[in-house]
């Protein structure tokens, strides 16, 4: 056990001894290192002008850009930090600095060092640059002057310029487990943080801390902090149990482990299914998807997560572990009311498993929002329906935003099931809808709205249109 | 020479490093103190317990602020309305509204404190939206009348006549950095404030009335702002308020930072409107006449609403020729945080409504938008005076139209469009070509003033500083290209420098898109003032005329002399010249009479058009951009680089306003999309796809504006409403072409939604 994170900042070795656990990356980059590149603007994750780069060597990419604003100091211990005082060399610019400068990516200059890091993650990993890529790249940085033309233009030429020397990858030699403690100087609160790094050792301390918040990416329980003050006693980062990581595939279908990032998990679940991929492509932005979990996204309950009304609808299992012991559910069983899930104390989400889809099986997600990307849902539609003899044998319609949890519309589904798979029956299960829901209506939209889109995405469904957007491509003039 | 280059904007290799410096970038002072303000949470009413005592005792705490520590007036109005409060006192009237601050040692201490107040409140009755405010006869100012000719007795034997009305919402201005200010106390009770303010000298005013101190007390000083918009045109004053009174009762050093929720609940918006109108037209859609009303939300308390909604009237003729038009304009007060500047200052609003006319025209007569447009715009033929009597003398409109019409290939397009939508069950596109015409000036004719300081240092390097503001549009970056032309030197040569009340006094806000206008002229005169004396060195020590001296690529040549700049200077020092000089610059022919709404107050228009292609789905209400396509009359550019920025940064700030950006106050009037997680701005993949921008070849300023150049602030961001016009077309397909949808902005998946639904159940009736 250790009592000190060790970390790489722009290439020299870092040590900060008992640091308060939920202290920012940024907030310690601006007040204690001076470091004021990193800029905030919104102090949750959805403006990207905090935006860092964690190297891993044991990620991919390997390069991740990172939204500095709510990530907790401790979990950078024994990675590669990069912030943009660390990109330029001996004065001279990088690339990626080169390029906007030349092509006037940056006006008022506020968000400016949060794409050159977004950028510069991209850069490293050779990314490409195809206007759809740098899109999703920099879907988590916004810029109100530029409208983004520029700063494109700026991306497609960055591997133009000459290369310049960078900061290498490396990882910092401690690996033993961290053990925080520290007295909150405003509450009197004592505040502690550990960092297992088993499975074994994880399960055993959350059953010596039953009450700790577990903390994987930090992109809810961040806000927790900058947003709602609040002041965390106990943390559990899960973040150093590489097994914990995990996501496995067989003939029967996919495995993720709770601790697998969005990122780390984006490719196994487009492959289940294209409108799958692209709905966990929206989820969040770049950053967010770098440090945010699947299991998170389940295990906090959010009527909003977007990952649960497609694993629904697809007949994802849960399994929840305490100590030795596990508990598997299906995943729709989980969600019992509003802020309550089926969770006993000292028990963790551990995995959660996707069924594979067969040839008889026919399934598409929905997300509709104000913004395409990086917005929350106001509603999420999930469809899987069993198909025999053009009958439906099997249907499950998983909705998110239509109720206090993430739930299944048995009405319509028992309007379809037993039914042929036509207009008429579709129809009928489309009114039925209005049976199984009844919205709320909130900033992002209304009761009446949401119930008509999800009816409509029904029929979306039955007409067969996996791609849920609409086209990109026109007559480029 | 560097005139007319697409220079790079100055500080564009401190964005790349982080090394451009903003308000919480500065290093700590010694004894810093950290500001939180503590808000209302309610939207009207009476505070009945105010109870401070257990933040006064939480830790790291140094003072509380609270209307009764101020010395001198509770106001930071902008125009003497003493209705902006820094502190509430008795009455709270909006949700958002500051009631105190604290100051503590630091940041996380002070919001720790300022969450333990004990505020208890009475209720009082709220009057929150445009309709309420209406019934209640909630007028900030007298309804506002601007006429021309009988509208009454045109609509009488107009072909057509048909009515409509338009919503229009608000817009958070999301610069990227939030309100911030930081006050440094001195000797003899000096004030020196480091903002993010368009205003510096309005902030120092206002503080020296807070504090009850002479103008002469306080300093403001502004390097840069990370994004204003118009947000920080009055609304920084409130900020920089707080830190000045901190540091009046600790005599410590203060800095407020505002966390992006508290700026977005605290600070004003733009105004949402409800528009009305009852328009004639003739067969080809030519306006015979209008009665346009024009109602809008103007919050709690007066900031700039008059001269905003003065714009918005201005506006509504947009680039047509209304024949006969009452335009009137309700402004109401509610109990909303108090609206303000923001891009376009009402011009949008005004302009969307008679946009909204032109495609409501074209529906009810079965014509191309775009022909309507056409036959209705300002020409030579007695078509050329807006309801505000300014003859237009300067249109390049139909040019404009016609020039992108052709490159954009609008008649093509809006065939194909047409043809899509017959092929497609769910998904329709709409095509819109709208053009804007911008006035250029304060409307408040006293405001187009402006100072500049030059100062010429022995070894040849230039000191510029100047009234302006720099907020991301590259002023900077261009007046010092005028005055590097000035002297024939090397861009590189000319120190640009903080703005600084102590240098250039009594200056205007760097607002209505004045900013190179004003400021430009000033340095330009400023330039010369020095020139003119070392011309007059050169010639004497040359023996030649003053017209003979030439500055040129660094060099100055009078007869048969020939100095490098710098070696010209050091011999003009050594003769005892003086190298500073001040300038100062008013806009001519300008005059404005407010009561009748009749007069000239613009120096000169902007113009452009944008062709946008949209795509709908109906099933959800998800819309697109697919291609937009603009043309835009800066005049002679300064600088086309910096120029093209501000035309698709506009177009794109614009499009959010219309279509993603809406601003939900509940049913008790406290905003609930308060930060980006649910207030969303365009990103980067909502930029158009295909965006072609051109700078009008042949523009020129008719007037005498600097270098012959225009204004591109504001104008570009009301191209977006194309984008609006696009979204409409593609509805109306839904109805076959016959109604027009009952869309409103911003056009939201579900406000299209609710067009198209509406649409499909008038068709089944």
């Amino acid at each position: 056990m250790r009592d000190t994170i060790c970390f790489i900042l722009n290439g020299k070795t870092v040590e900060v001894q008992n640091p308060d656990p939920t202290l920012t990356l940024l907030n310690w980059l601006r007040r204690e290192r001076a470091l004021t590149g990193s800029k905030e603007g919104c102090a949750e994750g959805d403006c990207g002008a905090c935006t860092v780069v964690i190297g891993d060597p044991d990620a991919t990419p390997t390069w991740q850009a990172l939204n500095a604003c709510i990530a907790f100091l401790p979990t950078l211990d024994g990675k590669t930090v990069i912030t943009v005082e660390g990109v330029a060399k001996d004065g001279a610019l990088h690339p990626v600095q080169r390029a906007l400068v030349e092509h006037h990516g940056s006006q008022c200059g506020f968000c400016t060092p949060g794409f050159v890091m977004s950028l510069y993650a991209h850069y490293r990993n050779n990314g490409a640059v195809d206007e759809e890529t740098l899109n999703d790249v920099l879907a988590g940085n916004l810029c109100r002057c530029t409208g983004y033309s520029p700063i494109i233009r700026a991306a497609k030429a960055m591997y133009d310029y000459p290369k310049i020397d960078e900061i290498a990858l490396a990882r910092s030699a401690k690996q033993d487990t961290l053990a925080l403690t520290m007295t909150d100087p405003l509450t009197g609160t004592k505040k502690k943080y550990f960092a297992p790094q088993s499975l074994e050792e994880l399960a055993a301390l959350y059953g010596d801390y039953p009450d700790a918040t577990i903390l994987a990416g930090g992109t809810d329980v961040g806000l927790w902090v900058t947003k709602r003050h609040a002041v965390l006693e106990t943390l559990i980062d899960i973040g150093r149990v590489a097994s914990f990581a995990k996501i496995s595939q067989d003939k029967n279908g996919l495995t993720i482990w709770a601790g697998a990032s969005y990122a780390a998990a984006h490719t196994a679940l487009g492959d289940l299914h294209p409108t799958l991929g692209e709905m966990v492509r929206r989820i969040g932005s770049t950053q967010i998807r770098n440090a945010g979990t699947i299991g998170g996204n389940i295990a906090n309950g959010s009527p909003i997560g977007d990952m649960p009304p497609p694993l629904i609808a697809l007949g994802a299992e849960l399994t929840l572990r305490k100590g030795e012991t596990t508990r598997r559910m299906a995943l729709e069983d989980y969600f019992i009311a509003y802020g309550q899930q089926d969770r006993r104390p000292g028990e963790f989400v551990e995995s959660i498993f996707v069924p594979a889809m067969d040839p008889a099986t026919r399934f598409a997600v929905y997300k509709v929002s104000k913004r395409f990307d990086q917005d929350i849902s106001a509603l999420c539609g999930a469809f899987f329906v069993r198909l025999q003899d053009g009958n439906v044998t099997e249907a499950r319609l998983a909705f998110g935003g239509m109720a206090a949890i993430p739930a299944r519309a048995k009405t319509a589904e028992a309007a379809l099931i037993g039914k042929t798979w036509s207009e008429v029956n579709i129809r009928a299960a489309m009114s039925a809808l209005a049976k199984d829901f009844t919205p709320l209506s909130d900033m992002r939209a209304s009761a009446e709205y949401r119930l008509q889109t999800a009816q409509n995405l029904l029929w979306k469904f039955y007409l067969g249109e996996d791609a849920p957007y609409l086209a990109r491509e026109v007559n480029r003039g | 020479m560097v005139k007319f280059q697409g220079v790079p904007h100055d500080s564009a290799h401190k964005h790349v490093t982080g090394e451009a410096i903003y308000v919480d970038d500065l290093p700590c002072p010694p004894g810093l103190l950290h500001l939180q303000p503590g808000l209302s949470k309610r939207a009207h009413a009476k505070i009945t317990k105010l109870d401070l005592s257990a933040v006064r005792a939480a830790p790291g705490v140094v003072c509380v602020l609270t209307a009764k520590d101020i010395p001198g007036t509770n106001d930071v109005s902008p125009t003497g309305t003493n209705d902006d409060p820094v502190f509430a006192m008795d009455e709270v009237v909006y949700a958002g509204q500051a009631i105190f601050a604290v100051a503590a040692t630091s940041l996380a201490a002070a919001r720790h404190a300022a969450t333990l107040a004990i505020i208890e409140y009475e209720d009082l009755p709220v009057i929150l939206t445009i309709p309420d405010a209406r019934a209640a006869k909630a007028d900030l100012e007298p309804e506002q009348l601007m006429f021309m000719g009988s509208t009454e007795d045109a609509l009488r034997f107009a072909p057509h006549v048909i009515t409509g009305n338009l919503r229009v919402g608000g817009q958070d201005h999301f610069y990227l950095e939030s309100q911030a200010a930081q006050c440094i106390p001195g000797e003899d009770g000096d004030m020196t404030l480091t903002s993010s303010t368009q205003h510096p000298s309005e902030a120092q005013h206002l503080i020296a009335h807070l504090l009850n101190k002479k103008i002469h007390d306080v300093r403001l000083v502004v390097r840069r702002m990370g994004g204003g918009f118009g947000g920080k045109e009055t609304q920084a004053a409130l900020i920089a308020a707080m830190t000045a009174l901190a540091s009046y009762k600790t005599g410590r050093p203060a800095r407020l930072v505002l966390d992006r929720d508290d700026d977005m609940v605290m600070t004003g918006k733009r105004h949402d409107f409800e528009i009305d109108y009852k328009v004639g037209f003739d067969d080809r859609g030519q306006l015979s006449g209008i009665f346009l009303d024009l109602a809008s939300r103007c919050g709690c308390s007066m900031d700039l609403s008059a001269a905003i909604n003065d714009r918005a009237m201005f506006h509504a003729d947009n680039a047509y020729f209304l024949n006969n038009a009452d335009i009137t304009s309700r402004r109401f007060r509610t109990n909303t945080v108090s609206n303000t500047a923001f891009r376009g200052f009402g011009g949008p609003q005004g302009m969307i409504a008679i946009e909204r006319v032109m495609d409501a025209i074209a529906l009810h007569l079965g014509k191309d938008p775009l022909e309507v447009r056409k036959v209705n715009l300002y020409n030579k033929m007695g078509r050329d005076f807006t309801p505000y009597g300014q003859r237009v003398m300067d249109n390049v409109a139909p040019q404009i139209i016609e020039d992108l019409e052709a490159r954009a290939d609008y008649a093509a397009r809006r065939k194909a469009v047409r043809v899509f939508n017959d092929s497609h069950s769910y998904v329709r596109r709409g095509i819109a070509l709208t053009p804007v015409k911008f006035g250029i000036s304060f409307t408040t004719t006293f405001l187009n003033q402006a100072g500049a300081l030059v100062h010429i240092y022995t070894d040849g390097s230039v000191h510029l500083n100047h009234g302006g503001t720099e907020m991301g549009q590259g002023l900077n970056t261009k007046i010092a290209q005028i005055v590097a032309e000035e002297f024939q030197i090397d861009f590189g040569k000319v120190k640009i420098t903080a703005t600084d009340t102590d240098k250039v006094p009594n200056t205007s806000a760097t607002a209505a898109s004045s900013g190179t206008d004003l400021n430009g002229m000033a340095a330009q005169r400023a330039a010369q003032t020095i020139k003119i004396r070392l011309v007059d060195f050169a010639a004497r020590d040359a023996v030649c005329n003053a017209k003979d001296v030439v500055f040129e690529n660094g060099h100055v040549r009078a007869g048969t002399k020939d100095w490098t700049f710098e070696a010209l200077v050091k011999a003009a020092y050594m003769a005892r010249i003086s190298l500073s000089g001040a300038g100062f610059y008013a806009t001519p022919d300008i005059h404005y009479d407010r009561e009748k709404h009749t007069g000239t107050p613009f120096y000169y228009y902007a113009y452009g058009a944008a062709l946008s292609e949209v795509e709908v789905d109906l099933l959800t209400g998800e819309s697109r951009i697919l291609r937009v396509d603009i043309v835009h009359d800066v005049g002679k550019s300064l600088n086309p680089a910096l120029d093209i920025g501000q035309i698709e940064g506009g177009f794109v700030q614009g499009a959010g306003w219309l279509t993603s950006e809406e601003l939900v106050f509940d049913d008790q009037g406290v905003l609930r999309t308060h930060a980006p997680s649910t207030y969303k701005i365009p990103a980067c993949a909502d930029r158009p796809p295909v965006f072609n921008v051109t700078l009008y070849e042949d523009g020129e300023n008719t007037k005498d504006t600097i270098h012959k150049s225009k204004a591109v602030g504001e104008p570009p961001l009301m191209l977006a409403i194309s984008v609006f016009s696009a979204i409409t077309d593609a509805v109306a397909s839904v109805g076959d072409y016959k109604t027009l949808p009952d869309l409103h902005a911003p056009a939201t998946p579900e406000a299209i939604l609710r067009a198209v639904t509406a649409l499909q159940e008038g068709a089944k009736k």
